[in-house]
């Protein structure tokens, strides 16, 4: 198959995905009880009539159902996803605004996972009974089993008062000025205890699986041949076994996508980050529906994106899927 | 005629499942597993007869840190209620929910699963498109809005997790019933008349149940987590006291007292390792392979 018949195949599919996601909110709306109008308005304490009839009007609730599905997805295609009616702005204009916060939180966090995990587990394969061996062991059990905002809040409790290096809330410090540099660097400086409570579950799973399937590799008969040949042990690691044992880090971590997004939304709240979890905690606070409804739908859109990504970086790494064999 | 003489000579058949329960006596992770899951059952649901306080009532002064005051052991919360009570009656509610969550979503799983990997073709297209779709919803957004179109009860709670989890177990299981489908005793049954239905459920399912055991059990895990972070939103339900409800409330006081949260998410800790351990133990039990590593 060629390559660009191959990325139509996968872009079609995505946007079949984003069709569905569509379709599941409309549905969402309607199943909820009472009448879509309340939905959309939400809880705001009684909308006038005129607003009620209002939105009936604009959302084409007078109309078949089937109309009023078409009417929603041309729209959202459009790139409308509703008005909020609690922060009284379009529903796009919010999600775009806190969409850059939640980006630069979950790559982070997804880097810092794979690049340290992947190391961790390298090391401890060196070992299979050592010292890291046994870290990677029991760090991944707590991970797995710690809810991710208890550990953030046992952070946020570490460094607000034993040692208080590290901010504890906020993406920035407004009283701080010092130019664009200065504000990056703030920034940064801001996002480690997010990031590192995020992405510590994911590094310890890595860091597990990088183990296990380097132990399996380093046990196979190529790697035999590369030390009989004399190759440096170093090389052996890094060339020969790295390769292969990084497969299943990619396919995993492009499955997890989306459950790192969730875990992202818990973080988010845990250390006010002004991205997309907390303005979905806000606006689930104040019942605004179309916006909980746009920031599922463009969560959906980046886990699409990220796993359209995943199976590029994954046919870049490995040539046997290239060649279809 | 001869009479066996000595029943030492008599070979005991050992059944794989016997044999599981001994490997998984002897794995240390899924032994410590049980017994922090013990410790938990009896903590919450012996202790109430012990320590017999109501977690409602007030009991102290607001946000009094552990060991200050005999009336409240471990402390009070942002109202002055006993903290060390409500760990002991939050409890049940929170295992309700993990073990509901986790059945509804192993049901599903097993389902899609079963259908996927049993028909293949055109059913098993469908259902793994299904299946794609649900995992690309971030799951917590998702029960998210489930839970908020929806009144917060444990039951729509529970609904709502297993609603998003189940994509899991179905590929799971979906896996088991493509590698068992065309094995030999398959084929036996089939040549010997057996329905569709008797060698989905009573020929690949059990030989399938292995694996989906130990998913079961990390499942239930998994449910306590995500039931966690739902309250931790403010999701929970608001009738039934549980270890979430704890922290849900307590949210906003953890830098004027740790002990508010930290303690009923430790809680919650202690049991999703419980889960995770006997997990460990169960894979290791069922699959010897594994045992060396």
């Amino acid at each position: 198959m060629t390559m660009t018949l191959l990325v139509a195949r996968r872009l079609l599919h995505a946007f079949l995905l984003i069709l569905a996601v569509l379709v599941l909110n409309f549905l969402l709306i309607h199943m909820a009880p009472g009448d879509p109008a309340d939905v959309i308005a939400g809880e705001m304490g009684g909308a006038t009539e005129e607003m009620m009839a209002d939105i009936r009007k604009t959302y084409g609730l007078d109309k078949p159902v089937y109309v009023q599905l078409g009417v929603y997805l041309t729209r959202a295609l459009q790139g409308d996803l509703g008005q909020s009616f609690f922060y009284n702005a379009p529903v796009l204009d919010l999600v775009a605004s806190r969409a850059g916060p939640t980006i630069l939180l979950v790559a982070t966090a997804l880097l810092f996972a794979i690049f340290v995990g992947t190391l961790l587990g390298v090391i401890a394969s060196h070992k299979p009974k050592g010292f890291v061996s046994g870290l990677v062991t029991v760090v991944s059990v707590i991970g797995y089993s710690a809810p991710i905002f208890w550990t953030g809040m046992m952070l946020v409790i570490l460094f607000a008062w034993v040692y208080p290096i590290f901010p504890i809330a906020n993406m920035y410090d407004i009283t701080k000025s010092g130019g664009f540099f200065g504000r990056v660097i703030d920034i940064l400086y801001h996002l480690i205890l997010p990031s590192l409570t995020l992405g510590i579950v994911y590094l310890a799973q890595y860091a597990r699986l990088t183990r296990a399937s380097m132990l399996e590799i380093l046990g196979s008969d190529y790697i035999r041949t590369a030390r009989a040949k004399g190759v440096a042990e170093v090389k052996v690691y890094g060339h020969h076994a790295l390769r292969n044992a990084v497969l299943p880090v990619v396919t995993i971590a492009g499955l997890q996508f989306g459950s790192i997004i969730s875990g992202a939304v818990l973080v988010e709240t845990v250390f006010s980050w002004p991205g997309l979890g907390t303005l979905a905690f806000e606006s689930i606070l104040a019942r605004d529906y179309p916006t909980i409804l746009g920031i599922l739908f463009f969560s959906s859109l980046l886990v699409i994106v990220a796993n359209l990504i995943t199976d590029f970086v994954y046919r870049l790494v490995d040539p046997r899927i290239r060649t279809g064999g | 005629m001869t009479t066996v003489e000595n029943s030492q000579d008599i070979v005991q058949s050992q059944s794989p499942w016997r044999e599981a329960a001994r490997a998984f006596r002897q794995s240390w992770a899924g032994m410590l597993g049980m017994l922090i899951l013990i410790l938990v059952i009896l903590f919450t649901f012996a202790g109430p007869f012990f320590y017999p306080v109501d977690p409602f009532e007030i009991v102290w002064a607001p946000l009094t840190p552990p060991g200050a005051a005999e009336q409240a052991p471990l402390g009070t919360d942002y109202l002055g209620r006993d903290i060390l009570a409500g760990l002991i009656n939050g409890g049940p509610a929170t295992l309700f929910v993990g073990l509901v969550a986790g059945i509804i979503t192993i049901t599903i799983g097993i389902l899609v699963g079963a259908f996927a990997g049993f028909y293949r073709g055109m059913v098993d297209e469908f259902l793994m498109r299904v299946t794609e779709f649900f995992q690309v919803l971030p799951a917590l957004l998702f029960a998210m809005v489930l839970v908020t179109l929806f009144t917060p009860t444990i039951y729509v709670v529970s609904l709502a997790i297993g609603i998003v989890s189940w994509p899991t177990t179905a590929r799971l299981t979906r896996a088991e019933f493509l590698r068992i489908r065309n094995l030999e005793y398959v084929n036996a049954a089939r040549s010997i008349g057996a329905r569709n239905r008797r060698i989905i459920w009573r020929v690949i399912l059990p030989n399938a149940l292995a694996p989906l055991i130990v998913a079961a059990t990390l499942t239930i895990g998994i449910a306590i987590l995500f039931e966690a972070g739902l309250s931790f939103l403010g999701l929970g339900d608001p009738n039934v006291f549980s270890w979430g409800l704890m922290i849900g409330s307590g949210r906003e006081y953890i830098l004027d007292g740790w002990w508010v949260v930290t303690l009923p998410g430790f809680m919650i800790f202690l049991t999703v390792l419980g889960f995770s351990l006997v997990g460990d133990g169960l894979n290791d039990a069922f699959n010897p392979k594994l045992r060396e590593r």
